[in-house]
């Protein structure tokens, strides 16, 4: 299926290895990614917070230089893109008269034929694929699936699922063989854009976090939010270097990776702050049928080797 | 040649603020037979009445046009006012000048015209208008009533004692409905089964109800007065004519793991068995679902799985072979009280366009009840025997959250009324649990305080200042679990702060919906219901307990959020209105039905395969000799509800629909077109 593909600033930055686990799993599971030539901000964030007609004007651009280049859908992976492209859409579709003044702003006629959609919602698509190419199922590993804000909220604008109680990542998780535990803070803020400017509270959110989902008795995280995996990842290194334990955070695509058999390097699974080694580990391990792995298993995995892991930056 | 009166009616403001009834009143004036027309401030008043039947004496006239509202709002008081007169009143028609004109068009200029073209018409048809005589059929007097609540049991009490035949179908294996289920109602305290049971056990042993629970109306046949209603008994599995009940077959059965719906599954019961100890009938059930016995033979077990009851029973009343069976009954009325069901709080809804709350937790955190449950929970006749005992670990629990408008007054859950009962019903479960535990806190968030009743007011108060309960104006935005602890995250609005707490039980306060399956019930009667589901009263003002089918009525929560008070007010309504109908030896209809030509009907029957009603039958159209020449269709006046459907369908144009005739309506469309 051919799917046009909009990476956004993150992911060729911050989230890189969003980017290349997602290139990554796209051919196994039958999805041609095709970028979006000339593709410019989504306007989440700034754009967002300061002028209404350019939060809308700027998404409405990128989707109508896909409706050019012949797709009916794009894929966004970063949630903050995801959302705004399909706030946009949304927007224009009940607001006449703000329809009417984009295509001058853009330069360009604005169709709002292309759906925008994200990758929890590609993925689980793809679940009868995914099972079927999975030779490395990931059983016994538990996983907390956090969703963050902007994946499925507003309700009006994301509608792939229920936006207090939703279930599509749990779905994907658990094609790949993992269990997906149960816990509280799936849908709460990580802090998102506040990360640089408030990051004590950023730290504080995503401490709640964190302890929630190793309550619950994760492995590791699973994201679809380059903004979440920085806060959740990259925050932190602040809370290990106080002596906490460390809980690997991954994108769900690279989750994804790891059981379709693809090597943790390809899938940029080395580009963490917190080390995913002691998780790829168990990842790879050859399971026989009945798991002998003893819970406690985790720490010592992930105690070895803290700071060696730890290579890649921005 | 005609003499047509026209009555231009003001109806104050409604009709004069746009239409110049004056010039209304002069412009028909002039049309050819029209020998007189005046307009009047107010038409259907005493005096605006009194120039129509004066005109009529002195002007001798032949036909009456009333230009004002909806023929559906005043057609009848004019009729009337054109009988007593001594003209026919299918002589008198309106125009619809209000609802058709004047609410609808703010330019005064056009909306005129508008009157008089619509005035101009109705004067063409009235031309055309012959005298018809009322129809007048025999009266049935036995009513159904559907659904054995507490406004069931009212309504179906109150018809017997004045005399007349009832026949009460329950769905469920025994009456007594959501109130059975109760621990004590607001705003006295008193205990719910103490005041209902005694009501329950009258109904059973009325000389002139006839109970039949565990059943089902299947369809619905006829007309006020005459309907014929089938309905199905749902397969007990025991004879009732056998069973003693003394309940050695549920001590028998070996499936003891059944959810039971009377303790809105925080108790089991066992698949051969009676809801509650106080049912009424009481005569077990076999749940068919979960019966080892059935479910063997379901799975093509040739040995029986099981058959312990059967063994039990003394009597040899259990008989696993008994099916579904058909009745037909007649009756003269219809009461509608098929109640209620609480909104489903989670992700499965059972009708499209409600959402839920995902967010509450409720179904997968044990400690997440509803109202509903709570009620089992505070009932002598409940799981925990009335403690208050939560039901993950049985603990007291120390602090409850209560959580008001779950789903009611929510658009973005589908649901925008308000449910009525639950404010009071929380400062009650708030009372009951600090009646029952003395250090415990109640919470209640809710977001406005609606106790409008005799006593209501009083009793809310009195659950704050009295028994302590705290009230928190806001929303709960989240509610978790924490090890064994509810977390409840919400807003004070009043104090703009967020509030946290930990909480040992939270009990949401959930919506109102009719019951589920109403639809086809509604559509199986011909009741409208509103976009709920709740069914439609005929006026939300003056007709509340009538619906737009003639005889059938309706009580309870099935018509909007009821609470007892207002249920059992309602049944005694529909009682006095069926006894006043079955007061009559005649009923009258409207002569307005379908009436067939036999010389010019060809008999091909398009009209029969078309009727909604079944009203056209085969006629037989013999010479003096007695041969058969054809057979005619032929329509029962009785029965025909007057839709015009066959004469629209008519190849040969045979059947006239009485007062719209075809010259009639080409008339008024000429009229138009003049």
């Amino acid at each position: 299926m051919r799917v046009g593909y909009y990476p956004g600033c993150s992911l060729h930055g911050t989230a890189r290895e969003f980017d290349e686990s997602l290139r990554a799993v796209a051919g196994p599971l039958g999805l041609e990614l095709v970028e979006v030539d000339d593709w410019s901000c989504c306007g989440a964030t700034s754009a967002h917070a300061t002028n209404h007609l350019l939060s809308v004007a700027l998404p409405a651009r990128n989707l109508a230089l896909a409706a050019e280049q012949g797709h009916d859908q794009v894929l966004a992976p970063c949630a903050a893109c995801y959302n705004r492209l399909a706030s946009a859409r949304h927007a224009v579709a009940s607001d006449a008269a703000l329809a009417a003044q984009i295509p001058d702003l853009i330069g360009r006629p604005f169709p709002n034929s292309v759906t925008a959609r994200n990758v929890v919602e590609v993925l689980r698509e793809q679940l009868g694929t995914l099972r079927k190419k999975t030779v490395r199922p990931l059983a016994g590993l538990k996983i907390a699936c956090y969703y963050g804000c902007l994946l499925v909220r507003p309700s009006e604008v994301c509608t792939f699922d229920d936006p207090e109680a939703p279930v599509s990542m749990e779905e994907v998780v658990a094609a790949t063989g993992a269990t997906a535990v149960a816990w509280n803070r799936r849908l709460d803020c990580c802090g998102g854009g506040f990360s640089l400017s408030r990051t004590g509270s950023v730290v504080r959110l995503s401490r709640e976090i964190l302890d929630d989902a190793r309550a619950a008795g994760a492995d590791a995280i699973v994201v679809a939010c380059p903004m979440c995996h920085s806060n959740l990842d990259f925050r932190q290194g602040a809370l290990v270097r106080r002596g906490e334990a460390e809980l690997p955070v991954l994108f769900l695509s690279e989750l994804v990776g790891l059981a379709l058999g693809l090597d943790a390097r390809t899938l940029g699974l080395e580009r963490h702050f917190v080390s995913t080694k002691g998780f790829v580990e168990r990842a790879m391990a050859e399971k026989p049928a009945p798991a002998p792995k003893q819970p406690p298993a985790v720490k010592p995995a992930a105690a070895p080797a803290p700071a060696s892991a730890q290579k890649e930056a921005v | 040649m005609s003499r047509i009166g026209v009555f231009v009616c003001h109806c104050g403001e409604n009709i004069g603020r746009t239409v110049d009834g004056a010039r209304v009143a002069e412009e028909l004036g002039t049309l050819p037979g029209v020998a007189h027309s005046v307009d009047y401030k107010y038409m259907c008043s005493d005096p605006g009445q009194a120039l129509i039947k004066q005109a009529i004496t002195d002007k001798r006239l032949t036909g009456v046009v009333v230009a004002a509202c909806s023929p559906h709002m005043h057609e009848k008081t004019f009729r009337r006012a054109a009988a007593g007169a001594g003209l026919n009143p299918f002589l008198c028609e309106m125009a619809n000048i209000r609802e058709h004109c004047s609410w609808i068009h703010e330019d005064r200029e056009a909306a005129t015209e508008k009157a008089i073209d619509l005035g101009r018409l109705i004067v063409e048809k009235v031309k055309r208008n012959v005298p018809l005589e009322t129809i007048r059929i025999p009266v049935e007097r036995r009513a159904l009533v559907i659904g054995g609540g507490i406004a069931g049991i009212q309504a179906a009490l109150d018809i017997a004692d004045g005399g007349a035949e009832v026949i009460l179908v329950e769905k469920e294996p025994s009456i007594g409905g959501h109130m059975s289920q109760l621990s004590e109602t607001f705003p006295t305290l008193d205990c719910s089964q103490c005041i209902l049971t005694p009501r329950m056990v009258e109904v059973y042993q009325h000389p002139r109800i006839k109970l039949m629970a565990y059943s089902e109306v299947d369809s619905v046949e006829g007309y006020i007065g005459n309907f014929r209603v089938r309905i199905r008994q749902k397969a007990r599995s025991v004879d009732e004519t056998k069973c003693n009940g003394c309940g050695a077959c549920q001590k028998a059965c070996i499936v003891k793991n059944v959810p039971s719906e009377f303790d809105a599954g925080l108790g089991k019961r066992t698949a051969m068995y009676v809801p509650f100890p106080q049912a009424v009938p009481n005569i077990p059930v076999i749940d068919r679902d979960r019966c080892a016995y059935f479910k063997g033979k379901a799975r093509g077990m040739k040995k029986d799985a099981c058959g312990k009851c059967k063994e039990a029973c003394s009597r040899g009343a259990v008989d696993f072979t008994q099916e579904d069976r058909f009745v037909t009954e007649k009756v003269g009325a219809i009461v509608v009280a098929t109640g209620f069901d609480l909104y489903s709080v989670g992700k499965e809804q059972s009708s499209p366009g409600v959402k839920g709350y995902g967010e509450y937790g409720y179904g997968t955190i044990p400690d997440v009840i509803d109202g509903l449950q709570f009620e089992r929970l505070a009932s002598a006749s409940g799981p925990t025997a009335g403690k208050i005992l939560r039901p993950s670990d049985g603990k007291e629990p120390k602090r409850i959250v209560f959580l008001q408008c779950v789903g009611s007054r929510d658009p973005a859950k589908g649901i925008d009324y308000c449910s009525k009962v639950c404010c009071m019903y929380v400062a009650k479960h708030t009372m009951l649990y600090r009646h029952k535990v003395h250090d415990g806190e109640a919470t209640v968030f809710y977001m406005d305080v609606r106790a409008a009743g005799k006593g209501y007011e009083e009793f809310t108060r009195r659950a704050v200042e009295e028994d302590g309960a705290v009230y928190v104006r806001g929303r709960v935005s989240r509610i978790w679990r924490e090890g064994d602890v509810v977390k409840v995250l919400g807003f004070d609005t009043l104090n703009g702060t967020p509030v946290a707490i930990d909480a040992d039980m939270v009990v949401l306060a959930t919506a109102i919906k009719p019951r589920k399956g109403i639809e086809t019930l509604a559509q199986t009667l011909s009741v409208s219901y509103d976009r709920y589901g709740f069914i439609n009263e005929a006026h939300p003002k003056l007709r509340p307990v009538e619906t737009n089918t003639a005889g059938v009525f309706v009580a309870g929560a099935c018509q909007a959020p009821r609470d007892i008070p207002d249920s059992v007010a309602m049944a005694s309504a529909t009682a006095a209105k069926i006894l006043g109908l079955f007061s009559n030896e005649m009923l009258e209809r409207e002569p307005t039905v379908a009436r067939v030509d036999a010389a010019l009907c060809a008999g091909c029957f398009h009209c029969e395969r078309v009727c909604p009603y079944g009203a056209v039958e085969h006629k037989e159209i013999r010479d003096r000799k007695g041969r058969l020449l054809k057979v005619v269709a032929d329509v029962n006046p009785g029965v025909c509800q007057g839709c015009g459907t066959c004469q629209a369908t008519c190849p040969s144009k045979s059947v006239e629909l009485m007062g719209f005739t075809d010259e009639q309506i080409y008339a008024e469309v000429n009229a138009l077109a003049l």
